[in-house]
């Protein structure tokens, strides 16, 4: 059980440092000095939950493995993230797409996750989901703004959701590990949230004058540790540090 | 030994400590102490991040190790804990005057009132010039815990250290 829990707390840590780490590449590069802030600030909330998430697993693990060597000693094979996250940046659209469509699953998930019997999880849930709003709220006026906006603005966000949705069909099918952890009460029933998800997502879309997609997404495996040809250039950068200078400290 | 009285000179060693983001706020201010438990020599201080990536946690848990120990305290611990989640209405009066003065715009309305959480409270007052008609620029700020407002009247833009 404690070896389960280790990866189910690694699968919500490597999310969150996936997408950091995604928003972390904006920085100096926003198209606009308030949204270059608001993707940084996203990114170091992202990134401090990751530590949250991390210190947990590497103490339920209990091998002298600290949060460093669990972010930057593992292999992508090791990731447990969604495909989602680790989609390159694109254009700001793109990222906006990339970030409703997790928001809106996270904030969901937080929701549930605070209501876990492993008290720590229960904890760091607690802490994430006010910022997890404040997220949702930024990523859901730019799909509005953007879609609701001039010709091109629009073409582009809604080229920004089609490329992307296939990859939301990962939130809601459960592995065993999830499986287990739900019948546990520790881990959140994700599949009982899908109804609410795409109710949720159809309205901005609605205010957004974005088109749903119209099949149903279907593309998976990060989760369990089959990741797109991305991910290994996004580590292959994030770890150079440790992996070029082995245990170097700041 | 739990000691609860803030006028305790444990508790008076400890407000020296600023916070390094906002340095006219004590860490009192902000009120991120929880606890502190006293034996003796031993001290141990519990403390809450504001945000979960605040940057400044690892350095004002040494600040607060120092401090301590010019006051001759030999064992100290500073254990971070995560519960209760820290609101801005732990803020102490005394700081959101101080926060004013410094040119931010302290929060408004307890979080008990949905409409601060999710933004819809607008009575943000300029921090320069008192007017009420202000708006929001952004959400995020040059910290986590603040939003960048503009005054429509004296047209300064400021920081507000939004609900939270
Ligand atoms: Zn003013």
């Amino acid at each position: 059980m404690k070896e389960r829990l280790f990866d189910y707390i690694l699968q919500l840590g490597d999310n969150s440092l996936i997408l950091g780490h995604r928003l972390s590449e904006w920085c100096g590069h926003g198209p606009i000095l308030e949204v270059d802030m608001a993707l940084t600030n996203i990114s170091l909330d992202l990134i401090g939950q990751t530590r949250n998430y991390f210190q947990y697993a590497a103490k339920i693990e209990d091998k002298g493995r600290t949060e460093d060597d669990l972010a930057f000693l593992r292999t992508d094979r090791q990731y447990r993230n969604y495909l989602l996250v680790e989609q390159p940046n694109g254009d700001f659209a793109a990222t906006i797409a990339r970030q409703f469509y997790f928001d809106s699953f996270h904030l969901l998930f937080l929701q549930e996750l605070v209501k876990s019997k492993d008290e720590q999880l229960a904890a760091i849930a607690a802490k994430s989901v006010k910022e997890v709003s404040y997220h949702l709220r930024f990523s859901s006026d730019w799909l509005i703004r953007l879609g609701d906006g001039t010709e091109e603005s629009r073409t582009k966000m809604q080229e920004g959701v089609d490329d992307l949705w296939n990859f939301t069909a990962e939130f809601f099918l459960m592995n065993d590990l999830e499986k287990e952890m739900a019948a546990a009460g520790i881990g959140v029933d994700v599949q009982a949230l899908e109804e609410s998800y795409y109710a949720q997502i159809q309205e901005v879309f609605e205010a957004a004058k974005i088109q749903m997609p119209d099949y149903k997404p279907g593309q998976i495996g990060g989760k369990d540790g089959m990741h797109s040809e991305h991910l290994g250039h996004l580590l292959a950068e994030m770890q150079y540090m440790q992996r070029a200078y082995p245990g170097m400290e700041w | 030994m739990k000691v609860a009285d803030t006028k305790n000179p444990v508790w008076e060693i400890i407000a020296r400590v600023p916070d390094p983001e906002v340095p006219v706020l004590t860490v009192l201010d902000l009120g991120i102490v929880r606890h502190v438990e006293l034996e003796g020599k031993e001290i141990r201080v519990t403390i809450t991040p504001t945000y979960t990536g605040c940057p400044a946690m690892d350095m004002i848990g040494a600040n607060i190790r120092k401090e301590l120990k010019k006051e001759g305290f030999e064992k100290i611990e500073v254990k971070l804990s995560l519960t209760p989640a820290w609101t801005t209405d732990w803020l102490s009066e005394e700081g959101k005057k101080k926060l004013k003065e410094y040119g931010i715009a302290p929060p408004v309305g307890a979080t008990t009132d949905k409409r601060v959480l999710i933004g819809e409270f607008s009575e943000v007052t300029c921090p320069r010039c008192e007017s009420e008609n202000t708006h929001m620029i952004s959400q995020f700020g040059s910290t986590a815990c603040k939003a960048l407002y503009q005054c429509k009247d004296c047209m300064e833009p400021f920081d507000y250290f939004k609900c939270h």
